[in-house]
């Protein structure tokens, strides 16, 4: 049984890990990994969303109808993100104002969504909480990555600690935009080649979807859907 | 007045472009952007229903919650509205204007979890409160102006796509990582945009 509890932790910090495995929550992925303290900002709000959405899913899953269980998801994650948004303008301003419009766009995150329609609607409340706890995880651990990557070369510090700026000047490009569509690929590419299977990722992605079953564009077969 | 409009309007499409500079809808960026017919249907689909969307949250937000103090809501209303106006336009399309449904109908679904739009109708809101002269026009303006750099952003890179299509890609670049490679070389072709709207419309 302990096992099993461990396995839902686990599983989402490496084998089914949200960013690089199940290609979800590309947008604050790419977008707020500029420095390694925003990831870490950003992986920890997640998280808390994550747990509390999936924890009240998971106690409503017998009296929430079918039909109106996506609206209802929605309400459910937006009120917890209102809660994270209130309490990190009043303890962390600072983080606030770096992560700006990505805060409270957590709501939209496809992680959230995904794992309340995947995991937390069909399981009871603790293997919930937990998996929401193991997908935070691998959330965060994905983020610093691949902050830490990009605050290095494009800043030359790293949690604003001055490594390599003595040495080389700082990749300005790592930290603009297209940095971050270029590393991100390249960490998917790794994430790839460990696996050694990456028709997973893209089976997974559709998978973790919402939409999974009534995805038209995937029943179209236009292409990998990671809405 | 004119010109603050045209300025506002080229800079969301060129230097604030929401996919690859704002990182807003990358999903179906990576998605849907693999035939060029896909990828347009889907981004006027979103152009239409971020118009529709920032005309009809800015002024809840401006005369409901904000006199109420109720600013905290924003999240959920916004979210809520969202869902609510894209099932209302699916509705509405589907038993009046049917040859419209059947090019947009399927993407429509999609655009209620798209982050793109709710980022608009919450960027126009906070640029408002820096600017109090950014008012309910600039906002359309802008959020016109963002759907339509999203359809510019997916149309190219769609033809980016049809192109990797053909080449011989390392086994390990393959799908993903090869189209995200791709979408770092378009972004660096658009920060050459960068301090073009000052140095026009000075």
């Amino acid at each position: 049984m302990s096992n099993k509890l461990t396995y839902q932790i686990t599983k989402g910090i490496i084998k089914e890990n949200p960013v690089l495995r199940l290609v979800l929550g590309t947008c604050p992925t790419l977008a707020i990994t500029t420095a390694a303290s925003n990831a870490i900002g950003m992986g920890v709000a997640a998280t808390i969303v994550l747990i509390c959405s999936n924890a009240v899913i998971s106690m409503l899953r017998k009296f929430i109808p079918d039909k109106v269980r996506i609206p209802a998801y929605i309400t459910i994650i937006a009120g917890f993100v209102s809660i994270v948004q209130m309490l990190v303008k009043a303890f962390a301003p600072e983080l606030n104002s770096t992560l700006g419009i990505y805060l409270p766009l957590i709501v939209v995150n496809c992680i959230i969504l995904g794992r309340a329609e995947m995991f937390a609607s069909k399981n009871k409340v603790l293997p919930s909480v937990l998996d929401g706890l193991g997908m935070g995880i691998g959330f965060t651990a994905a983020l610093l990555c691949m902050s830490i990557i990009r605050e290095l070369f494009g800043n030359g510090t790293i949690f604003s600690i001055p490594i390599l700026s003595n040495f080389i000047d700082p990749i300005l490009i790592f930290i603009l935009p297209p940095g971050g569509f270029f590393v991100f690929g390249i960490l998917v590419a790794i994430a790839n080649k460990l696996s050694d299977n990456k028709d997973n990722s893209q089976k997974n992605s559709c998978a973790g979807c919402p939409r999974g079953k009534s995805c038209s564009i995937v029943s179209d077969k236009e292409g990998t859907c990671n809405v | 007045m004119f010109k603050a409009l045209a300025a506002c309007f080229l800079a969301s499409i060129l230097t604030e472009n929401y996919i690859l500079n704002r990182f807003l809808g990358i999903c179906p960026f990576l998605g849907v952007s693999k035939k060029l017919n896909t990828a347009m249907g889907m981004s006027s689909a979103v152009t239409f229903v971020m118009v529709l969307a920032t005309a009809v949250t800015w002024p809840i937000y401006t005369y409901l919650l904000l006199p109420n103090k109720l600013e905290y809501l924003q999240t959920v209303v916004f979210i809520l509205i969202i869902a609510t106006l894209v099932q209302l336009v699916e509705t509405i399309l589907k038993k009046y204007i049917p040859s419209l449904y059947n090019s947009l109908g399927i993407y429509l679904p999609l655009i209620t979890t798209n982050c793109a739009v709710l980022g608009v109708t919450m960027l126009v809101i906070e640029k408002g409160s820096i600017d109090p002269s950014f008012g309910y026009i600039n906002s359309l303006v802008n959020a016109f102006g963002a759907g339509i750099g999203f359809l510019v952003a997916m149309a190219i890179f769609a033809g980016v796509r049809q192109r990797l299509e053909k080449c011989n890609i390392p086994k390990t670049l393959q799908g993903l990582p090869i189209t995200l490679i791709a979408a770092s070389l378009v972004a660096v072709s658009f920060l050459g945009f960068q301090g073009l709207i000052d140095g026009l419309l000075a």
